[in-house]
């Protein structure tokens, strides 16, 4: 561990004044690369990658249920058939058979689209990247979820946006929240531009909002006169039947929605869209072409050919009924394992719940002690702007199977008691050096 | 120039410093290739002595930071394998990957380090955290240094400026290990000098001045480059930067280490440098320090882990026979 020089240290004049930092570049950085850095978190998630820890801390796709012969053939055959048109530059706007059969895709959220007013774009991530570029200027504020999804944050922060939390409870966003957070940006002399909702099985929350929680966002955003960015990557991997209808199905104006392939296909291909307003779609197609010209060919068609020539709705149904296993797997283990003072939402789809532990313990810190025993997850500090979350964590029950999931449950509950005895040795005055431990959390069962 | 053959690079493991540890092993390996060596990299795994039964390489460079890495866990397995590698033997390792046992060692041979405590979880359990604590910063005054007693890159290291941080500092420290290393801070220069013996004895390489911007050298002032301004060589008068290399050769010899080490140590004002850490299994990383100190004393990394390995055949040879 470092000390730091003293002004009065025996050192030699002649030597040079300058020493090396070993980035030649560091001066010629952009203001908004600065919070690129590397961090103890990231590095104890390399340890996550091996076999023998359970990791409840990555969102992967759980594919393995993926018809490969056929993902295959279709895509030797698209290269036989279709090459030239595969492998070459296709359209800003991305493919029109495929962005009629995104609409398709969307009219289980209840959402009647027109090809025209989507934008095909390089996962939902882009999306989210040329929305934040065509809208904000740094400073601006975006209003989230608190907790909201990490990368989305890392989106909004590299455009320099102003980042306001939202507190959510077990029905998502709390309307009065959202209404009082407006009108406190509002008095503080600045812009919303927008609001950035889940609003279906949330990342990282795993709540969902019900109908009339919606229909009260949209009509508080409709007042203040707030666009919604609505994402809904998990919107058909419900485990209860009906798919939530989407907000932007009552509002075809106020609202831009940002779907994706990775959940409901593959991650792989890279394929997500943008279903947003005439005006705004004109401008998400400018900003896409001057960032990379126009999203894969190759992966659009495949995607494509998937849609028109298997049941990819089986598929889905197949993908949800694994998810649905292991989110059981997940609640039971919890349910039995976990000390007094834990608490966690009930997630009725999507990937993940949201766990937030007993009063005085630091998810972060206690990270460390999860690996040494063998399981991750991501602590909850991550998901918010603002330094909060750190009682939290995300766990995601997508990809272990649901006796591993059991097992990293028992390891994490174990992880817990040994950090509850360690905060009794020192006290409350140990927890309160670090900031946000009572972040607003969702508020669980 | 013996022909080395196979070179297996061991990088990876378990421990928190995985991620450091893969990167140093991708540096090191590329190095080998570029002077002419064939190099395998590979994680430790439960594989891995299978592995070496059956695919056996020829002398092993292992690169594990941390718990397993420097603990003499490795050198033992390959001890046990019968296999040449760089690097310490394990009983070496064990004294000077365990921080209070290297400290108290290198003190008999009058080498000065920080005054400390060491003191387990269960210690400030069973007799009270409090009075402990109060203890301490009485003892050993403010700032102080808490680190776990085993581990590499500042994990789990804070620097205490008031007592109130203590507990949270404790409480951090003990989540990534016990027991606790509380160290007196000496305000001074920070220094790392690595040591190489490739055969001839051990010889230190210029002392590397590490100046973190924000103040402290902490994980993210190691890895993310353009955090930390480094001078080589450290901007030492000749005396200091003398006996930064005397210490640092002494601790390697009064360790019985082999192969390289690095010291991290602080000059105080005084000219005296007081040692913190010895380091078995040196980070290789494109930020770490012993690549600075090689590059600054006209080496070539590739040139020199060649030697090292050249070296550690020479070694199983003699003992061997």
């Amino acid at each position: 561990m470092s000390q730091q020089p003293s002004p009065n240290r025996k050192t030699t004049d002649a030597a040079a004044a300058t020493g090396s930092r070993l980035d030649s570049y560091v001066d010629r950085y952009a203001t908004r690369t600065h919070g690129m850095t590397a961090s103890e978190t990231r590095s104890l998630f390399a340890v996550a990658s091996r076999p023998e820890v359970v990791s409840l801390a990555g969102g992967m796709p759980n594919i393995s249920g993926l018809p490969l012969d056929v993902v295959g053939s279709l895509t030797s055959e698209l290269v036989a058939k279709r090459g030239m048109t595969a492998l070459q530059y296709g359209s800003g706007q991305g493919d029109p058979r495929l962005r009629e059969q995104i609409c398709e895709v969307m009219r289980p959220t209840g959402i009647n689209a027109h090809p025209d007013d989507v934008t095909v774009t390089v996962g939902s991530q882009q999306a989210l990247d040329l929305l934040t570029r065509i809208f904000i200027d740094p400073g601006d504020v975006i209003l989230a979820e608190a907790p909201s999804y990490v990368v989305a944050l890392g989106t909004f922060r590299s455009y320099q946006a102003d980042i306001v939390h939202v507190e959510m409870d077990d029905q998502g966003l709390i309307p009065d929240r959202l209404r009082e957070a407006i009108a406190a940006v509002r008095a503080a002399g600045k812009s919303t531009k927008y609001l950035y909702t889940i609003p279906s099985y949330h990342n990282p929350a795993g709540v969902t909002q019900p109908p009339e929680r919606r229909a009260a966002v949209l009509e508080i955003c409709r007042e203040a006169d707030v666009l919604i960015v609505e994402d809904d990557p998990y919107g058909l991997l419900g485990f209860d039947g009906e798919v939530p209808r989407a907000i932007r199905a009552d509002d075809a104006e106020q609202v831009v929605y940002v779907g994706s392939f990775s959940k409901t296909f593959a991650p792989g291909f890279r394929v997500g869209w943008a279903l947003a307003p005439h005006a705004v779609r004109e401008k998400l197609v400018l900003a896409s072409e001057n960032s990379i010209l126009c999203p894969p060919s190759f992966s659009q068609l495949a995607v494509s050919d998937y849609l028109a020539g298997h049941d990819w709705m089986a598929q889905v149904k197949d993908f949800r009924e694994m998810y649905r296993e292991r989110r059981d797997a997940m609640l039971e283990a919890l349910d039995d394992l976990m000390p007094a003072g834990a608490h966690w939402t009930r997630p009725s789809g999507g990937f993940y719940v949201w766990l937030t532990l007993p009063e005085g313990i630091d998810a972060k810190a206690m990270l460390p002690r999860a690996v040494t025993n063998r399981v991750a997850y991501v602590p909850g500090t991550a998901f918010f702007a603002d330094g909060f979350g750190s009682r939290s964590m995300r766990l995601s029950y997508c990809y272990p199977t649901p006796e591993r999931i059991r097992e990293g449950v028992r390891r994490l509950a174990q992880v817990i008691e040994q950090e509850m005895e360690l905060r009794a040795t020192f006290g409350a005055w140990s927890a309160a050096q670090r900031p946000g431990l009572d972040a607003p959390a969702p508020d669980q069962s | 120039m013996t022909d080395l053959g196979r070179v297996l690079v061991l990088a990876g493991g378990l421990s928190h410093e995985r991620d450091v540890s893969l990167r140093s092993g991708r540096r090191v390996a590329e190095a080998l290739r570029e002077v002419g060596l064939d190099v395998e990299q590979r994680d430790a795994d439960a594989d891995l002595l299978a592995s070496l039964r059956h695919d056996v390489p020829d002398v092993v460079f292992p690169l594990l930071h941390g718990v397993s890495g420097e603990d003499g866990a490795i050198q033992e397995v390959l001890s046990l394998a019968g296999l040449p590698y760089v690097g310490s033997a394990p009983a070496a390792c064990r004294l000077a990957f365990d921080k209070p046992v290297a400290k108290a060692i290198v003190r008999r041979a009058g080498i000065a380090t920080p005054p400390s405590a060491v003191l387990s979880q269960a210690t400030f359990r069973e007799l009270g955290a409090a009075v402990l604590l109060d203890a301490l910063v009485a003892r050993l005054g403010l700032p102080l240094v808490v680190k776990p007693s085993r581990g590499g890159s500042a994990l789990g290291t804070t620097v205490v400026r008031s007592a109130d941080e203590l507990p949270a500092a404790m409480v951090e420290c003990f989540a990534y290990g016990e027991p606790a290393l509380i160290e007196q801070w000496i305000d001074g220069t920070e220094v790392a000098v690595s040591v190489l013996d490739t055969g001839e004895g051990p010889r230190a390489l210029p002392a590397v001045e590490i100046v973190p911007e924000s103040g402290t050298y902490d994980y993210h002032a190691r890895y993310t480059a353009g955090t930390t301004e480094f001078f080589v060589p450290a901007r030492l008068d000749g005396e200091a930067a003398a006996a930064v290399a005397q210490v640092a050769v002494a601790a390697h010899q009064t360790l019985g280490l082999s192969d390289l080490s690095r010291t991290d140590l602080i000059v105080d004002r005084d000219g005296v440098p007081w040692l913190l850490d010895i380091n078995v299994a040196p980070g290789m990383t494109e930020t770490s320090l012993l690549p600075q100190a090689v590059q600054a004393a006209g080496l070539d990394l590739g040139v020199l882990a060649r030697e090292l390995l050249a070296a550690a055949v020479d070694r199983h040879l003699r003992t061997a026979g």
